[in-house]
This record gives structure tokens, sequence and C-alpha cells, in this order.
């Protein structure tokens, strides 16, 4: 009974439903072929990296109260610098200017968060306008500077932070779950997430405290800024390209999906990144087994949309009193309606 | 008070009158004075692709070729731009209006007033759903129903006199949109004539390499044997290789591949033998819209629609023609 209670419960049963759907459906559900492992699970986790990372992103920015809209902008920014500086590369295969380029993009991303957490924290405009500038702004930067075309690379050890394999598991779940630790380890077993919960919950009332509530926000959008645009390195290996219109487009609102699905809390104070790693692949699961099941593509948003319906109401403590609880607590009703 | 007011309003007329007359004198003097020289207003959707891109540069180059003074305005992708330009074209008097429409509906109210003010209006690339048809001369561009019959056409020959199924995959593009509906409506009707033939999975990608190379993924793990992929775009179809390749496939080979727009990278990537047959969808449609606004300038009437000149490459023919495209 109380793990049935547990906020995580019921997005867990439709995470492992859907896998099971796709056991099924697919010819191969997880097996080692050349060495690696290779099937429809491995394909779920290895698509789910981008998302993981910009969720992983949010849910801080969202546990300070916060909102970042910017992150598939970023994306695109991120992706464009990268491809462009690789394409000008004698050796597109020469493995240190391809670190060193992915790091020139990471901290160019890094910089925008930045500019993301000034507005907010200095500025103190809104953190749903303040990051809407940069959303809209930013994916004219990167049509910019691809100059609106779709800019190939030839680099396999670019291409491999999103198809290669270490030790047979794919390399973009392992460069999110990395991630995911890091973060866990930073909040969880440092004073780090009490502040930023604190924050979430009272910024004035945090900086009264002693807490550099200021700090602490900047911080947030600066890390959400740097996940987005390794996020937007693995879009781009994935398909040896920067394609800036589309790399992104509208994944902030996947990436808020995630959180809320992990039970993290839109007004902040509280966050699960347990929660956002189930949110972001169960998406990803989801947008996989709609075309393996075959749902037509008018029905597929339908679908989808059901989907996270029950999952929203399965969350909702009052929805679930009143359908499940509804015999034990009607002799109480009843006893209610003539007062 | 009231003074100055007035003297600042009778100076406000005579300035603007003295404008008016300015732009008037303007007006006849381009007129008169250099009589064949048309001018042409062109409202362009926005630069959306590298495909529109190409589209405007070709409008462009072959304006300046055909001595037509052009006047363009990027629209951003929003209508209201759009109508606002159209508008600012029917004030300044120009000979001819063309414009890709933003969208299908709603252009019933400023086509009305440049057919008023007699200013002739061209459709490029995307058509109207006015009921009244007289509010244009002409609509050039592709018939998407036409390039997904010509897909369907070359399968049906390469397994002509063969037995048994050959499963198809296809990568529509965005849901809704005319490309996507036209070209795969008549790949259908087309294939439909050989009953080996057989859609067995039809997915969007979104006309992006990142879905179609995500949807193949899928199609591969879900699908026991696929034959065929066809997809609506050459983006959603490299996107597609990547897939098929990392699943130890030959593209081309294990896996036949038809897509439909012709850019620079599915040309090459349909020289090196990755993809089988492309069916063109050409942005170059610059040198036929100004032919038709010298014809319509004339006093000729053109045809209501009128197709863009358009092929299909085979491998063979894409090693000749890729050192020539320009987009």
């Amino acid at each position: 009974m109380t793990i049935i209670k547990h906020r995580l419960f019921w997005p867990s049963v439709i995470l492992v439903a859907l896998l099971v759907v796709n056991m099924f459906t697919a010819n191969q559900f997880i097996t080692v072929r050349d060495g690696h492992l290779f099937g429809v699970l491995p394909d779920i986790l290895r698509g789910s990296a981008p998302l993981l990372l910009v969720a992983l992103g949010m849910t801080l920015v969202i546990a300070t109260g916060g909102i970042d809209l910017s992150v598939g902008a970023v994306m695109a920014i991120s992706g464009a610098v990268a491809c462009l500086l690789i394409k000008d590369l004698g050796n597109q295969n020469a493995v240190g200017s391809v670190l060193l380029i992915m790091a020139v993009a990471i901290g160019a991303s890094l910089l925008l968060g930045l500019w993301n957490g000034t507005l907010v924290a200095v500025v103190g405009i809104q953190p749903i306008i303040a990051t809407l500038i940069l959303m809209v702004a930013g994916r004219g930067v990167a049509q910019l500077v691809t100059d609106g075309q779709i800019i190939n690379v030839q680099s396999s050890p670019y291409a491999a932070i999103a198809t290669g394999h270490f030790l047979s598991v794919p390399i973009a779940f392992l460069i999110a779950i990395a991630a995911v630790v890091l973060t866990v380890l930073l909040t969880r077993r440092t004073a780090l997430g009490l502040l930023l919960e604190s924050v979430g919950g009272s910024p004035t009332a945090s900086r009264l405290a002693g807490i550099r509530a200021r700090r602490i926000t900047i911080m947030v959008y600066v890390v959400s800024g740097g996940l987005a645009g390794l996020a937007g390195l693995i879009y781009s290996a994935n398909i040896k390209s920067a394609d800036s219109i589309s790399a992104g487009n509208l994944i902030e609102l996947d990436a808020i999906l995630a959180v809320v699905i992990g039970g993290t809390a839109l007004i902040g104070g509280r966050f699960s990144i347990a929660g956002t790693v189930i949110g972001a692949i169960l998406i990803q699961a989801l947008q996989v087994t709609v075309v393996a099941v075959g749902v037509p593509s008018k029905a597929t948003l339908l679908f989808k949309a059901v989907i996270v319906v029950a999952l929203c109401l399965s969350q909702s403590t009052t929805f679930r009193q009143k359908v499940f609880g509804r015999f034990k607590s009607r002799p109480a009703v009843t006893a209610e309606v003539p007062a | 008070m009231l003074k100055r007011l007035s003297v600042a309003m009778v100076g406000a007329v005579l300035l603007s009158s003295a404008l008016a007359g300015c732009g008037g004198g303007d007006d006849s003097s381009s007129g008169s004075g250099s009589d064949d020289k048309i001018v042409l207003g062109f409202s362009q959707v926005g630069a959306e692709s590298g495909w529109r891109t190409a589209n405007t540069k070709s409008i462009q180059d072959s304006a300046k070729a055909a001595g037509i003074e052009l006047k363009f305005a990027d629209a951003q992708g929003k209508q209201e731009n759009q109508i606002t330009a159209i508008r600012s074209f029917i004030t300044q008097k120009v000979d001819v209006i063309a414009f890709s429409p933003v969208v299908t509906s709603g252009w019933d109210a400023v086509l009305k007033e440049a057919k008023d003010a007699g200013i002739p209006v061209i459709l490029t690339d995307r058509s109207v759903d006015s009921q009244d048809t007289s509010l244009y001369v002409s609509f050039l561009g592709s018939d998407f129903v036409e390039e997904g019959k010509k897909a369907g056409q070359w399968l049906v020959d390469q397994y002509k006199g063969k037995t048994g199924t050959v499963n198809i995959v296809e990568l529509q593009g965005t849901t809704g949109a005319a490309p996507a509906i036209d070209r795969q409506k008549g790949f259908a009707d087309t294939i439909a004539s050989d009953p080996n033939l057989k859609v067995v999975k039809s997915q969007t990608g979104d006309f992006t390499r990142a879905q179609g190379k995500t949807v193949m993924e899928t199609f591969l793990q879900s699908t026991p044997k696929i034959d065929v992929l066809y997809a609506h775009n050459d983006d959603m179809g490299l996107g597609a290789i990547e897939a098929i390749e990392a699943a130890g496939k030959k593209p081309g080979t294990d896996i036949k591949i038809i897509t439909v727009d012709a850019v620079k990278d599915g040309m090459t990537a349909l020289s090196e033998g990755k993809i089988n047959y492309i069916v063109e969808c050409s942005p170059l449609l610059g040198p036929q819209l100004m032919d038709i606004v010298k014809q319509v300038k004339s006093g000729g009437t053109p045809e209501k629609r009128i197709l863009t000149k358009e092929t299909t490459f085979t491998q063979e023919q894409a090693k000749t023609e890729l050192p020539n495209r320009q987009y």
C-alpha cells in the first residue's frame, strides 16, 4: 500500500507498461551485437539523452521557482557553433580539436545561461519573460551562425558522442547518466539541494536567513544553459549536421512535462531528480511506442495526450481519493449532503 | 496657442502635398522614362530553409537577368506582414504582384484590393483557398500529388513482373501540410496498381533529419522486413540513412530509398548510391515567373495553373547533375 502511494509509482508503472509493449512489437528488445547493446531499449535510452539533460537543468531551475524556455534555442546555437567550427577543421577526425570545439560550444551555452540568470536575478525580470527573449532571439542567432543552411560534418569522434558505445553502452546515455549522478551528488550530498529548495520556497526569507539567493538563482540558469548546450551537441552529432531550424524545437515543453511527471512542483521549493529521469525516459518511450504500434500520424498527439492526462490524474491526490476511495468515503459524503 | 497649432497644421498639409507631388512626379517619370522596365512586387514566406533561400535567390537573379525591377519583401513567416507588404505594393502602384502565401486562407480582402487597383497577382509555390479564382491570374508551383505519383511509378517499374510482397515504410512530412498530404496520396494511388507493393508503416518525421532518424530506428526495430523507404523529403531520408547504417544494413542496397526535393545533400547521397531515386521539387522558379510577368504585362493571359519545370534523378543522373546543384 505504501509503495502505491509513492509519488513515482504510477509514472514507473506506465514506463514499464510502455517497455512491455515494445518487448512485443520489437524484433529485438535488447541483445548484444558487434560487441555493443542493440535493440529497442538501448535505442530509447540513447534517444532520451538530450531530453534527459535538458530536463535535468530544467528541474534545478524549476526548483528555485523559475523556468527556462530558452533551452531549445541554446541547443540550436551550441550545435551550430560546433558544426561550423568542426567543418573548418583540416582533419575533422582529430580528437583533441573536436573536444576543444565542444568545450567552446558548451562555454558559449554557459554564457547564454549566465545572460538568463542575470536577467532574472540581477535585473529582476520574471523568468518566463527573461528566458522567452533568448528562446525567440536564440534561434535567430543559430540561423545567423549557419546562414540558414544545414551544416554537415564528417567527424567520427563528434558522431561518437551520440552514436558511439563505451563498454557496449551508448555513450550518449552514459553522458546523460553522468550528469544525473553528478547533480544528485552535488544536491543531495551537500547543502546545495537544501539551498535550492529554500530559494524556491521563498527567495526573500532565504536571503534574510543568510543564503546568497541571487547567486544560487544565477547558478541554476548557468547550469541549465550548459546542459542544454551538451544536449545540443548530442542532437547535432546524432544527425552529423547542425539543423538550426529544428534542433531542440519545442523541447522546452517536453522538458517541463518530464519535470512535472517526475513530481517536481512548478511553484518551486521541491524537486525530484529521479522523477525527472523517469519522466524523460517515459516521454522518449512514448514516442517510440507510438511509431512501433503504428498509431496513425493524425492521432499521435491525441494518443500522447491521453497517456499524459492519465498520468497527471494518477498523481493528483484529490482525484485518487475521489475514484479509489469512493466506497470508503461514501457514508461520510452522504452524511454531509443533508447538512 | 490655437494660432500656433493652426500654423503648424497648414505647414503639415503643405508639406504632405509637396511630398505627394514629389511622389507623383517620381511615378510618372519612372513610367515614361523607362516604359519597358516592369516593376514586380514579391512577398516571400521567409527564410526558413535552404530550399526557400534558393527560391529567393532564383527570383532575385532572374528578375535582374530579365530587366525587371524587383521590390522584395520578406514576411518572416507571418501572414500580417505579407498583407502589409501587398498593400504597400498596391499604394506604390507596382505593375505585377507575386507572392508565396504563408497560409492558404484569409487572402480574399487584400487580393480584392489588388484587383480593384488593376494590379494582376501571381501565386508562387503555394496556393490560396479563395473561392473566387479571378482574384489571381496564375498559380506557378509544383504539383505535390504528381511528385508522389512519380515516386510511386518508379517503384512500380522496379518491381514489375516480380513476385513476393514488397514491404514499404513511409516517412511523412509535417502532419496536415499540403506537401505531406499530397505526396502520400499520389504515391498510394500509383502503387495500388501492384498488389505486391504494401505500405506496412507510415509515420510523420516532421520533414527533419533528427525525426527521420528516430522514426526509422523504430521502424527497423518493429518491422520484420523492410524493402523500401519512401521519404517525403531529402532531409528525413538522410536521417533515415544514418539509422539504417547504425542497424548494420546498407542503404540503397538492403533497403531501397526514394525521396523528394533533390537538394544538394540529397543528390550527394544519391550519387553515392545511398538513395536510389529522387523526385525533384525545384525552388528555381524565377525564370518561369519572369516569363509570366512579361506575358501578363503585355496583355496576355497565362494558364491558370503552371507547373514548375521539374524532373527526376536516378543515381547515374545525379552524378552528372551534382556539380551544377546550387542549393
